[in-house]
């Protein structure tokens, strides 16, 4: 076994895993949102990061067919893109709450949950009957942006490339705003309360479908994001890009304790960290008998463990009091 | 509990909603138009990430059906193309051949892309000796089942895998890195260049299998970190495409190579500059290396507007082999059973567009191209003329039963 190399690549990994954790972190949160509130998982969340990712990409190529992308500064793009990608996803997951989740408030706790499986279908299908109209195309790639691609070298193994440490610093922006806003403003309170109890928070003047509408958009608005990035960092999407990261970030808010906004920015890291190392090591240290394809296991027998002794996740998931 | 719950229904309701879409999409075959239809069926993946390939496929027999349907016009047969949908995946593969027994009107398959699709399809095929001829497949347990219904007319990657060898150790290569997709297709062809190389004196450093599309990082960190002098990717360019320019983007200095599943123009338009001059192993040349292909080209980008893909000049071929052996087979303009087709195929020799066909007794061509291509722009629309850089005439292995 070849220690020095398992040395070398550390900090290539730990980045590797830092990047796909925050990606799954901002996704998680919508998850977790909606959980908080609604007590329901958002299975159509998954397809909101995948819209979000192509208004990026749509975006970008028309920029590119107007011959604009490289007379901007790459950082004014990527704002443009971001807050585009998240405008719309938000928005999406507000009509989605609206259509197909709202009508079903008080029926049993399954039925919007196979609501949400239908909208998940629906909106792959309907992404990808648009691109191929629109495009003839299945699989989209983001134009490259020069400056963006830049790599800083720190050592023969470990370079940083610019928009690994854009997309980290983008996703700690998003998530410190986002803690903010939901402990430190009325409007956080307001969600906060809604989420504790509905009736109550009713009682106490707080309208409760619009506090639940913003949850929505928050959670949709941060996935769209997620989208944008996962886009700008991996080059390639299809309208199907979304259901592996969606599970993942699913699993990652239930890792952190679904529910808890601390929590799912936990579990994300967690699991991106866990695949990453699996992935680069454990045909290192297996001397190749596990391979790279056992990272999913390797990840989710770690997660079956932790959940064993913590059945709440990391964190604890938020538990509503009842009166 | 809830969760528990949630999940599980989640992958029930998956379940159903698949098997009720399996059940209502391949069901569009046309309805027989009373006696004397014959129809040829295709299965390639026409939508997803391989739609590329899988759509010149059925175009490539669509064109040749209109070529050469003139012996069976004659005869009093209308003919009639069946496209599939296979997705490049092997469940749908069997599902579409069984709705394709079920029409007693098709007589010939032209499929499928992918080996691991097509090797369980034709299993089905084989009960009622349908003839299936492939345009694309080149894992050798196609052929080497011995059925007497099962046709290629590329060659093998136990061929394929080897020449890949060959022409590494012949740029110098002393280290390699091989990754491969995990289909039968894709690992089997990088097992075989993995063996022919080790045998050759080159370094393998790794043998990874991975399904990721996206996102590649933790494989390739460990591979920057060896530095090999050569990656060998043995899959389909959906995959091998992020996979290169995510490895060149981060600073990756090996050069690349694959075997045909890199053979479409969507490598270069997803990979873009990454995969500029890197090589790859071909059975299908681009159509600019046959010169009777040039009239195909041609008619080619009049009838649909873009230039062949890959494998769309062997679609061709295969189809016009089918049509002859359909022709031979309804001597005296009786519909011929599925049986005397299969038979008839066997003993046909045709001068194609991609060279002279002749059958072994596996089905395999007698004599198979094998290429070595070189990508030479990161323009999608210049892919045919990616330079040939060595061309092999290989007779197909015998069967290692």
């Amino acid at each position: 076994m070849d220690f020095a190399l398992l040395l070398e690549i550390f900090p290539q990994v730990l980045l590797d895993g830092v990047i796909l954790g925050f990606m799954y972190a901002l996704i998680a949160l919508g998850y977790t949102m909606v959980y908080g509130v609604l007590e329901f998982i958002n299975f159509a969340h998954s397809e909101i990061f995948v819209v979000g990712a192509f208004v990026g990409v749509e975006i970008l190529l028309g920029l590119k067919n107007a011959g604009a992308l490289d007379q901007l500064p790459p950082f004014l793009v990527l704002l443009l893109i971001l807050v585009a990608g998240m405008a719309v996803s938000g928005l999406l997951a507000v009509v989605i709450e609206r259509v197909a989740y709202r009508p079903l408030r008080g029926a049993p706790r399954l039925i919007p949950l196979i609501s949400a499986i239908g909208v998940s279908f629906f909106l792959q299908d309907f992404v990808r009957l648009i691109e191929s109209v629109w495009r003839n195309a299945f699989n989209l790639v983001y134009p490259g942006m020069e400056g963006l691609n830049r790599r800083l070298e720190l050592t023969a193994t470990v370079d940083v490339p610019v928009k690994a440490l854009v997309v980290i610093t983008a996703s700690l922006l998003m998530l410190w705003a986002l803690h903010l806003l939901v402990n430190r403003t009325k409007l956080g309170t307001a969600i906060r309360a809604v989420a504790e109890d509905q009736a109550t928070a009713s009682l106490m003047g707080i309208n409760v479908n619009a506090m639940i509408s913003l949850t929505f958009l928050i959670g949709g608005a941060m996935g769209g994001a997620a989208g944008v990035l996962f886009g700008v960092q991996y080059g390639l999407i299809n309208p199907y890009t979304g259901f592996i990261p969606g599970l993942k970030a699913f699993t990652a808010a239930v890792l952190g304790g679904i529910g808890n906004i601390p929590g799912a920015m936990m579990g994300g890291l967690v699991l991106g960290l866990l695949e990453a190392f699996a992935a680069s090591y454990l045909s290192l240290l297996t001397g190749g008998a596990f391979g790279a394809e056992y990272k999913d296991i390797f990840a989710f027998s770690v997660l079956i463990l932790i959940l064993i002794f913590r059945p709440r996740g990391l964190l604890g998931e938020v538990v509503r009091e009842r009166a | 509990m809830k969760i528990q719950r949630a999940r599980r229904l989640y992958s029930v309701a998956l379940v159903a909603l698949v098997t009720l879409v399996a059940l209502v999409l391949p069901g569009g075959s046309l309805v027989a138009q009373g006696k004397g239809t014959i129809k040829i069926a295709t299965q390639s993946p026409l939508s997803g990430g391989q739609a590329a390939l899988g759509e010149g496929i059925k175009l490539g027999t669509q064109l040749a059906i209109e070529k050469f349907r003139g012996p069976l016009d004659k005869l009093g047969f209308k003919i009639e193309l069946v496209p599939y949908d296979d997705q490049a995946k092997p469940d749908v593969g069997v599902a579409n051949a069984k709705n394709i027994l079920a029409d007693k009107d098709i007589l010939v398959v032209i499929g499928h892309l992918n080996s691991g699709v097509a090797i369980p399809s034709s299993e089905v095929y084989k009960d009622a000796t349908l003839a299936m001829i492939s345009p694309a497949n080149t894992n050798p347990t196609v052929t080497d089942r011995g059925y007497p219904n099962v046709y290629r007319v590329c060659g093998r990657d136990d061929v394929q895998g080897v020449v890949g060898a060959e022409f590494a150790k012949s740029l110098g290569t002393k280290s390699a890195f091989v990754i491969h997709d995990k289909t039968t297709y894709g690992q089997g062809v990088a097992e075989f260049f993995k063996a022919d190389a080790e045998k050759k004196g080159i370094k393998v450093m790794g043998f990874e299998g991975t399904e990721e599309k996206s996102n590649f990082d933790p494989i390739i960190t460990p591979i920057k970190a060896r530095n090999p002098d050569l990656i060998y990717f043995g899959g389909i360019y959906d995959q091998a495409a992020p996979f290169f320019k995510q490895a060149r983007e981060k600073g990756v200095k090996s050069a690349f190579m694959g075997p045909d599943g890199m053979d479409s123009s969507d490598l270069t338009k997803i990979a873009g500059k990454a995969v500029v001059g890197m090589y790859y192993t071909s059975v299908a040349g681009p159509v600019s290396v046959y010169p009777q292909a040039k009239q195909f080209a041609e008619e080619h980008k009049k009838k649909f507007g873009k230039n062949p893909e890959p494998f769309a000049a062997q679609a061709y071929d295969a189809t016009a082999i089918a049509l002859k052996a359909i022709a031979a087979a309804a001597k005296g303009g009786v519909m011929p059973s599925r049986e005397a087709v299969s038979a008839a195929i066997r003993k046909l020799k045709h001068t194609g567009i991609t060279g002279t066909i002749e059958f072994d007794d596996k089905g395999d061509p007698r004599k198979a191209l094998y290429f070595v291509l070189q990508v030479a722009s990161d323009d999608p629309e210049k892919w045919g003329e990616n330079k040939e850089v060595k061309r092999l005439s290989i007779a197909a292995p015998s069967a290692k039963m």
